[in-house]
């Protein structure tokens, strides 16, 4: 991918695309499900493998654009989904199992008032501070510690995978105060807005929709500055660019906020649409989900992730109903082929198509040659 | 831009794809049956879908319900929660299933509940639970608490022990039975000292949380088993267990090398039947106790020929990777195929597949003979039932101790214990 290291403008032309394709998404989709063209469920469905593209896009910035396989993008996921959970049980009022204006699980715990780190995500601005800061600052003192170190290669993989594991662990248990087990369910409000109604659904895919496509068009213009060719540097060999005078940590740092923000996003928009989030969603397996996902897409593109999310969620929804049984082994052996033969991805089967015609016509083209020279002998 | 153009025709491709309904039959009745086929549940969860579609197969072979054949729709949850409630969903409003049979844990049906309750749905779950629930558009076949541990502890008190050693794994189902059995102990007059794994309070003193909690796949139990051993020294002492899954086997190991056995200080456990002891070896847990609504060893015709008809069908079946060798019957695949009975019973009662009306057939209370004895549906969309104590043998088969007839299922127990 040479050229995306030059600094260079975005074409024109992928402008329009761009906007042709969110326009698809951010209108097109929503008209045709309020005339039921689309049902409520298709809807929904799409906006939780757009949620998933924010976590694939996050993961693809750190491991496709700076060589660092984080296995830790789950967890900041989950945190901007806990945050947005927070502020949705809160939401819930007096409506739960026991109708006291607390979360169902702290009346069932024994206590008689909210805990105080609960009170202010009554707000919904604060949670959506809170969304940006909680995972914000993980990721600042992990990055911080781990990049002044010179933590690299596969020990940052495990540090991060470490990290998960253990924040799983802690949300795990009811002392937390976070729901355990259970987690945060039964959501009924978000903004006054009745979250189960098809129209909250709609409005929710569309704001999904909208962030996407700022995050894509944002992470495209990063990418292809001056800052973005360092970020890529530092890929290709961080040695050289430590001795050309840049501070390789300090960039890892702000690309690992960066990323840890995205998918904090990516959560948040995620919990009110699949209605749950608990302690399984930070495993370690569900950010390697999300690196098969990038691979398949297409790694170190940044449409490579989005399409990898949606089409292996959209498989993987498919095929877990239609072939309960076997799905697994339909899923497997798409990323077997994937990684076998395709290893620039999804998207990357254009490149590949040109790249064999040019072979063929390569190949045919001496032999055309010589049959030319020898028809000009025989003429002469 | 190639890449743009790529996804821009894949999307459509995938609308296209995830609209696509099959063509419905007339003569049929889809159900759904939402259970986890992969994942870290799938040992469990695979038996209730093997006894749910020998169900099915069953009522087919009979004339269906109301005339029409049962039209199993599977889909695999996958151990995954949200994929839960999407694969729920997608029951209830692409394939319009009549009802649905699933879940295994608390969190997959506190996942699918919302999705139920919107779409006015009708789920029969059918694993033992913690109670403190009880949505319109679910029926527990599950055991509640009062139908596991409080008569356990009633047989362990009618025994003559006198000291209780409560253990569990970190989540809802054990704090909550733990809670309840501290309250239904204390209202039996056993002292708070001989109430054993620690207590925890709040500021004012209240107690919150009671027994010893272990993290899901612990397996270091060297420390507890030691304090057990400690507790247990003045004798008259047994531990209630509510302990997960894998945990066990590290636990009675273990315990069995601390020279604790059943005879000293025996271990009641809720969350083993006989088909986990296809993955725990029993021998460790000789003579331990267990209870449930339902053994494998209830001798009643209706049990052997359940248990014969189940073998044959399994025998002859060709669902795609099924488990055909050293099959055993248990207390969650027979509430699932009761609750198929209790189902197709009150559909046939009201005379319709209408969720509302039959809900309301339910309620007003419908029996049925299963393997296990007789089971009655309750206003409260829990079932009557009889208890079983039973004692582990070394082939993972349980000697039955002691009957409790009938007993009723009641999801709220905490704070109805009053203490003397």
């Amino acid at each position: 991918m040479t050229h995306s290291l030059l600094v260079r403008p975005i074409a024109k032309k992928e402008w329009t695309f761009t906007a042709i394709i969110a326009f698809f998404f951010i209108v097109v989709m929503p008209l045709l499900n309020s005339f039921g063209f689309i049902s409520d469920f298709t809807i929904n469905l799409w906006g939780k493998y757009l949620c998933y593209a924010m976590l694939a896009i996050s993961v693809d910035l750190l491991w496709g654009y700076t060589g660092l396989l984080s296995l830790g993008q789950a967890l900041f996921f989950s945190l901007g989904g806990y945050m947005m959970g927070m502020y949705l049980m809160r939401m819930i009022g007096d409506m739960g199992q026991y109708h006291k204006d607390m979360p169902d699980f702290l009346v069932f715990l024994g206590w008689e008032q909210l805990p105080t780190f609960w009170k202010p995500f009554s707000s919904f601005p604060f949670a959506m501070v809170m969304v940006l800061v909680v995972p914000g600052l993980v990721a600042y003192v992990f990055g911080w510690l781990a990049f002044r170190s010179r933590v690299r290669g596969v020990y940052f993989s495990i540090l991060t995978q470490a990290l998960t594991y253990g924040a799983s662990l802690m949300f795990f248990r009811n002392d937390m105060l976070m729901g355990g087990n259970n987690g945060f369910t039964d959501f009924r409000f978000i903004l006054g807005f009745d979250i189960r109604s098809p129209e909250t659904k709609r409005g929710l895919f569309i704001v999904t929709a909208m962030i996407l496509t700022v995050t894509f068009v944002g992470l495209r213009c990063l990418t292809r500055s001056r800052f973005g060719l360092v970020q890529q540097a530092v890929r290709d060999s961080e040695n050289r660019v430590l001795f050309s005078g840049y501070s390789s940590p300090n960039f890892k740092l702000f690309i690992f906020v960066l990323s840890s923000l995205i998918g904090s996003v990516g959560g948040a928009l995620y919990v009110p649409q699949v209605g749950i989030i608990n302690p399984s969603e930070m495993t370690t397996d569900n950010s390697l989900e999300a690196v098969v996902w990038t691979a398949v897409g297409g790694r170190g593109t940044l449409i490579g992730p989005i399409v990898g999310a949606v089409s292996v969620n959209a498989l993987k929804s498919w095929a877990t109903r239609a072939y309960p049984d076997l799905w697994l082994i339909i899923l497997g052996g798409m990323f077997i082929i994937v990684v076998l033969f395709m290893p620039k991805g999804i998207v990357g089967i254009p490149g590949m198509v040109r790249d064999w015609l040019a072979k063929r016509k390569r190949q045919k083209e001496p032999m055309e040659d010589a049959a030319i020279k020898k028809t000009e002998e025989e003429a002469a | 831009m190639k890449f743009t153009r790529k996804l821009f025709t894949s999307t459509l491709a995938l609308a296209a794809l995830s609209t696509l309904l099959p063509a419905q039959a007339q003569d049929t009745v889809k159900v759904g049956v939402l259970h986890s086929l992969s994942g870290t549940m799938a040992i469990s969860e695979t038996s209730l879908r093997d006894v749910l579609l020998f169900t099915f197969d069953e009522i087919n072979a009979k004339g269906g319900v109301l005339g029409k054949k049962i039209e199993p729709v599977v889909v695999d949850g996958a151990s995954n929660w949200p994929l839960f409630a999407e694969k729920a969903k997608q029951l209830l409003e692409q394939d319009k299933v009549a009802v649905t049979f699933g879940c295994w844990t608390s969190v997959s049906r506190k996942s699918v509940l919302p999705v139920f309750e919107s779409n006015k749905g009708l789920l029969f779950y059918p694993v033992q639970y913690e109670g403190e629930e009880m949505s319109p558009n679910i029926i527990y076949t599950a055991e509640a608490v009062g139908q596991q541990a409080t008569p356990a502890v009633d047989y362990l008190l009618e025994k003559g022990y006198k000291k209780f050693y409560l253990l569990g794994s970190d989540y809802v189902y054990p704090q909550t039975t733990n809670l309840v059995l501290l309250e239904y102990l204390l209202s039996k007059g056993v002292p708070l000292e001989n109430i054993g794994g620690g207590f925890k309070k709040d500021e004012s003193g209240k107690i919150i949380s009671a027994g010893k909690y272990t993290p899901f796949g612990h397996t270091d139990y060297q420390q507890i088993v030691s304090e057990i051993k400690q507790y247990a020294a003045g004798g008259d002492t047994c531990v209630v267990s509510t302990l997960n899954g894998d945990t066990n086997v590290p636990f009675f190991k273990e315990y069995a090398a601390a020279g604790l056995t059943a005879e000293t200080c025996p271990v009641v456990s809720f969350s083993i039947s006989e088909d986990e002891f296809r993955g725990l070896p029993a021998k460790q847990l000789v003579g331990q106790l267990g209870c449930w609504t339902y053994f494998q060893s209830i001798k009643s015709p209706a049990n052997e020929k359940f248990i014969a008809d189940f073998q044959a069908w399994l025998a002859k079946s060709d669902v795609p990777g099924i488990v055909k060798e050293g099959r055993v019957t248990c207390s969650p695949m027979v509430l699932s195929y009761v609750g198929v009975y209790l189902w197709k019973a009150a559909v046939e009662k009201a005379g319709t597949f209408e969720v509302e009306k039959v809900i309301a057939e339910l309620e007003k209370g419908i029996s049925f003979d299963g393997p296990g004895g007789t089971v009655t549906s309750q206003k409260n969309h829990h079932v009557t039932k009889n208890v079983f104590i039973g004692e582990t043998k070394a082939d993972g088969q349980f000697k039955i101790l002691k009957t409790y007839d009938n007993v009723f299922g009641e999801p709220f127990l905490k704070g109805t214990f009053k203490s003397k």
